[in-house]
């Protein structure tokens, strides 16, 4: 019993779907991290990265490279859009423009009308093949117990290996005086402003830079679903991607990756343990299902808000930098 | 609403201790909990021909494996809902020898519809039935009917924007959990109506009363703990969505994901009145939220407490300096603004239904009232909301209401982009 | 008032330029760096700043005083960009300078310090002096991840930091994060990062304000030296009297947001206006009750 929890827990911290959101938590710890942005709308860009992709390829008939390219192209001109009314007033309006952005597009990506280009409600399917068709990965049965599909390994470390790589060159950019930059940002945009910094500039190329980090995350997450709708896309999947990077440590090149594989782990493992527990009739007659979900998310608040008050620099952040951000 | 033991916030040792013990009791309220519900993931729909609905009809799902998993016949207002076993894709088949006798489907090819459902997601299959509805009222009729239902909705928005408002001005925190708190209140009044029985006119004062007190609690025993550890606004911020998070999901937890309605004042026969149709319901409605915007606009304009409120909003440093009680004004402000949530949920779930994501809904409409308005200004919010609720309403005249919330949105990028200090609002310095 | 410049014997001024320049608000001046015009900006029907003409003389110290709510910050504000006025006009170098955006005042040679003293916390102190460096090739996106391209232009920026830290005495402080930092040191590390950016203009607001006595005099002396070594004009807001009269070549007086007086030192403490100001301020008479930081010491 104990082992299924920890194989499911196991399962959810490597597979695919935790890279995505790894690659998620990476764009938003540019943003909060780094800038101080509060973007609060990060699946935004996971459901244009994600559209973006699956548009020209199962509409379209466009070949997977227009995907992948229209895919970032999509999550450039979102943040372009959001940060210009926005970037140049208080943190709070790009937090609150960017959640109104994300549902607005999950709208408008379910609204019956757009279904001939979005699928509606139905969505869209039949835009990996020529992802799974280069896969190295034949076989049905990888990892031993974990018992991984082909697809699934495949996706997997394709997921993985650019939010590594994507991750390394996060953390290169910020010790160069471009990161310099964004830092001073984050600690007092007039104190960057005087020394003669184009806050704006920098903002908007930071909001660019996560969001498209954002909108990969989206195209991993669709690739290895093999499909995408509009609900794969609530609001909760930005406060997951907040708690990973908070759970890892903001401002940390490895804050994000920890913080995803902890995450999924954590919460995989207590819906599994719940699930488990139900399951095998110790309190007898319940099922499981919905209160799995329920529970889940409100641990995941609960953790959000603790880890904000008793641990704002996560497991991984320094110490005495949290202690200075005391204002 | 004045609460003469409150003093002053000063660091406490034990500060830490109490926000544990916060925290640890709202996760601890799920474990007892956690298997009263069904599945989490359902599909549901609703039948109706030319506006009237269906009941009867059998809706057959299979797994994608062709697995049986269920059958639902619709019910008297053409709903149907079924629970699932788990995410997936499902098969959804419409009975087309259960329908009565002259319904078709408008397609008569199309009975079954594929859905994938993703976890705790609640799916729809649609199914179209008979005829496409005739724009059958004129264009006056419609533009009014609409106008009336924004300011209805509207008003309610103002209702529930003004706390957020004040709470904004007067602590800096952008509420997150705003909206949740509406929902809060909505299933207050379902809970003391439906599940305990009461009487609707007791529930509701009741409700409201609790609502403001868990309010009121929320800043005494949460929000002025962190602010006496001199806790970052943007901190406080991520907190209050946790917060939110965390309300939200308990009401999905205690409540499950379907919509409900009270017990009374439901099915009421709707008054003609001029170009528009209302229920009696919504009538009073729209009367007692302008009776309770104009008090709080009284409030704050002719009592000492109101008076207090704008200062410390305006200027918090020189309120606290001029001798006014800064924390004890906040405190009010949230009982205030959690009694006005209280009754903007009621509201709503009386004029719509009651579920545990509605105020999540609203928290958008309320922020994108409340910049318009300006931030931090309570006349504002209540003008912000108005014009958002219209906004919102009267689109539906030309463009689809699913999308309906979308141009009030639009409306809020627009303000962002001309007058970010909003209508009412100061104008900010901008870098 | 008396036209003749009278120059006290070792206090170091260079009011040379300025010797037979007239007492009087709004005076030209012989070499402006900055020029003014009909500035106004108010508050909620508070006027906080209105200006109707002033010039401020290139290579000297000039001091900008005033009661309490004089617009002296305000003034700062917009004249670096950080606020935008309701009306007028003023020009820097000969160029003008309305409705420019703050970081590009700066870029222009006009740098300023904040009365609230900005030090990026979670910065090492090496690392605040190095953003202040002009022109970086490195702070370009493009660029960024190319280290061989600005690896040289950093290290002479990290010479030309340390320089600086030893300067100002922060040399041993350089690795620890800028939140560390006392109240007098920030003062410091913020002068410092400013002339990272080589301003041919520096405006100090309230350069004193909560520095320990023991850090003012070498705070003073930093300041002369911007103008004795370096050649550079300075501004300064400054509550502090002795101070104001120990480096400032010339003041200007400001009270309800208009120039009352300038003059020299000596001359300014005598001005009828100015003690008119300074009293009335301090009876309080019809002022919007402001509160008053613990560090604003009254001058009257």
């Amino acid at each position: 019993m104990i082992e299924t929890v920890v194989f499911d827990a196991l399962r959810a911290a490597i597979g695919p779907t935790a890279a995505a959101y790894a690659l998620l938590a990476i764009g938003l710890n540019i943003h909060f991290g780094y800038t101080g942005l509060l973007n609060f709308g990060q699946v935004g860009f996971m459901l244009v990265g994600g559209y973006g992709l699956a548009i020209p390829v199962a509409v379209y008939g466009q070949p997977l490279w227009v995907g992948l390219l229209s895919g970032l192209a999509a999550a450039v001109v979102l943040a372009l859009l959001l940060g210009a009314p926005t970037l140049r007033l208080r943190a709070d309006y790009l937090a609150i423009t960017t959640i109104a952005a994300a549902e607005i597009l999950r709208f408008l990506s379910r609204n019956s009308t757009s279904e001939d280009v979005t699928g509606g409600v139905y969505g869209l399917r039949q835009f990996a093949g020529e992802f799974y068709a280069v896969s190295p990965f034949p076989g049905d049965r990888y990892l031993g117990a974990l018992a991984f599909s082909g697809n699934r390994m495949w996706a997997m470390t394709v997921g993985w290996g650019v939010a590594v790589l994507l991750s390394i060159a996060v953390h290169r950019l910020m010790r160069s005086p471009w990161g310099r930059v964004l830092r001073s940002i984050r600690e007092d945009e007039d104190a960057a402003r005087s020394l003669g910094k184009n806050v704006f500039l920098y903002k908007m190329q930071s909001l660019i830079l996560g969001g498209v980090l954002g909108g990969i995350g989206g195209m991993v997450f669709v690739l290895s679903l093999q499909t995408i709708q509009p609900d794969m896309f609530l609001p909760q999947v930005t406060f997951f991607a907040f708690t990973m990077v908070i759970l890892g440590g903001t401002a940390t090149a490895v804050g994000p990756l920890a913080g995803t594989v902890l995450f999924w782990f954590l919460i995989t493992g207590l819906q599994s343990g719940v699930r488990t527990v139900v399951e095998s009739g110790v309190i007898p007659g319940v099922s499981a299902g919905q209160a799995v979900g329920a529970t889940t998310l409100i641990v995941v608040g609960a953790l959000l808000m603790a880890l904000m008050v008793f641990r704002p620099q996560g497991i991984l952040g320094d110490r005495e930098e949290l202690r200075l951000d005391v204002r | 609403m004045r609460d003469p033991s409150v003093t002053p916030a000063r660091p406490r040792p034990d500060v830490r201790a109490r926000l544990g013990a916060v925290i640890g009791l709202l996760a601890a309220l799920l474990l007892p909990v956690a298997a009263l519900a069904q599945s989490s993931e359902t599909i549901a729909g609703r039948l109706s021909d030319g506006g009237e609905p269906v009941a009867g009809v059998l809706i057959v799902v299979t797994a994608e494996d062709g697995t049986p998993v269920g059958e639902v016949r619709s019910g008297a207002d053409g709903a149907w809902e079924l629970g699932l076993p788990g995410p997936g894709a499902y098969v959804v088949e419409l009975d087309v020898a259960s329908l009565p006798d002259g319904v078709t489907l408008r397609d008569p090819d199309r009975t079954t519809v594929a859905v994938n459902v993703f976890e705790n997601a609640r799916s729809a299959a649609v199914f179209a039935l008979g005829e496409p509805v005739d724009q059958g009222p004129t264009f006056g009729r419609l533009l009014a009917q609409n106008a009336v239902n924004g300011l209805k909705f509207g008003l309610i928005i103002a209702m529930t924007a003004v706390g957020l408002s004040l709470i904004f001005g007067t602590t800096g925190l952008v509420n997150f959990a705003h909206g949740d708190l509406v929902t809060v209140g909505a299933f207050l009044t379902f809970f003391l109506n439906v599940t305990l029985g009461l009487r609707f006119l007791i529930a509701v004062p009741l409700a409201v009363l609790t609502s403001a007190a868990f309010s009121g609690g929320l800043d005494r025993f949460l929000w002025r703990p962190l602010r006496a550890r001199q806790t970052g606004l943007i901190a406080m911020l991520v907190v209050s969505i946790g917060l939110g998070f965390v309300l939200r999901h308990l009401a999905l937890l205690f409540f499950g994901g379907s919509r409900s309605s009270y017990g009374e004042y439901t099915l009421q026969t709707a008054l003609e009145i001029g170009l528009v149709r209302l229920q009696p319901t919504e009538i009073v409605v729209m009367g007692l939220s302008l009776a309770i915007l104009t008090g709080v606009g009284l409030l704050l304009n002719r009592t000492r407490l109101g008076k207090a409120m704008r200062a410390v909003a305006d200027e918090r440093d020189l309120a606290e300096s001029s001798g006014i009680d800064v924390q004890r004004v906040i405190l009010a402000v949230w009982i205030l603004g959690g009694a006005l949530t209280g009754i903007g949920g009621t509201f709503l779930g009386l004029i719509e239904s009651v579920d545990y994501l509605m105020g999540f809904r609203l928290l958008l409409l309320m922020f994108a009232g409340v910049i318009l308005g300006g931030l931090g200004s309570a006349y504002g919010a209540m003008v912000g909301g108005i014009v958002v609720g219209l906004v919102s309403e009267v689109s539906t005249v030309w463009f689809s209401s699913q999308i309906k919330y979308v141009w009030a949105l639009l409306v809020l990028a627009v303000i962002l982009l001309v007058r970010p200090q909003g209508i009412l609002g100061r104008r900010e310095r901008i870098g | 008032m008396s036209a003749d410049a009278h120059v006290p014997a070792g206090s170091g001024r260079t009011i040379g330029p300025l010797a037979g320049v007239a007492r009087e608000p709004g005076v030209a001046k012989p070499d402006p760096v900055l020029v003014v015009d009909g500035l106004r900006r108010s508050f909620g029907g508070v006027t906080a700043v209105d200006v109707a003409h002033l010039e401020i003389q290139r290579g000297l110290i000039t001091g900008l005083i005033g009661p309490n709510g004089a617009g002296k910050t305000t003034l700062f504000n917009l004249l670096t960009g950080f606020d935008t006025p309701d009306a007028g006009t003023w020009s820097f170098d000969g160029e003008p300078l309305g409705s420019t955006s703050a970081y590009a005042v700066a870029r222009r040679g006009m740098v300023r310090t904040f009365q609230l003293t900005k030090a990026l916390s979670r910065m090492t102190v090496l690392e605040n002096l190095m953003l202040g460096g002009a022109g970086q090739a490195g702070e370009r996106l493009s660029l960024a991840l190319l280290a061989p391209a600005w690896r040289r232009e950093e290290a002479a920026l990290r010479e030309r930091a340390e320089e600086l830290l030893v300067r100002f005495k922060l040399d041993h402080m350089r690795d620890q994060f800028a939140g560390t930092l006392s109240g007098g040191q920030r003062k410091l590390l913020e002068m410092a990062r400013a002339l990272m950016v080589e301003p041919s203009l520096v405006m100090l607001d309230e350069p004193m304000a909560g520095v320990n006595p023991a850090l003012t005099q070498s705070l003073l002396g930093h300041v002369k030296d911007l103008r004795d070594r370096e050649g550079r004009t300075v501004v300064f807001v400054e509550h502090d009297m002795d101070v104001v009269f120990d480096i400032s070549d010339w003041v200007v007086c400001l009270a309800e947001g208009r120039v009352i007086a300038e003059g020299p030192p000596e001359s300014i403490g005598s001005d009828e206006a100015v003690i008119d100001a300074y009293l009335g301020a301090s009876h309080g008479r019809d002022r919007p009750p402001r509160k008053r930081p613990p560090h604003e010491r009254g001058t009257a």
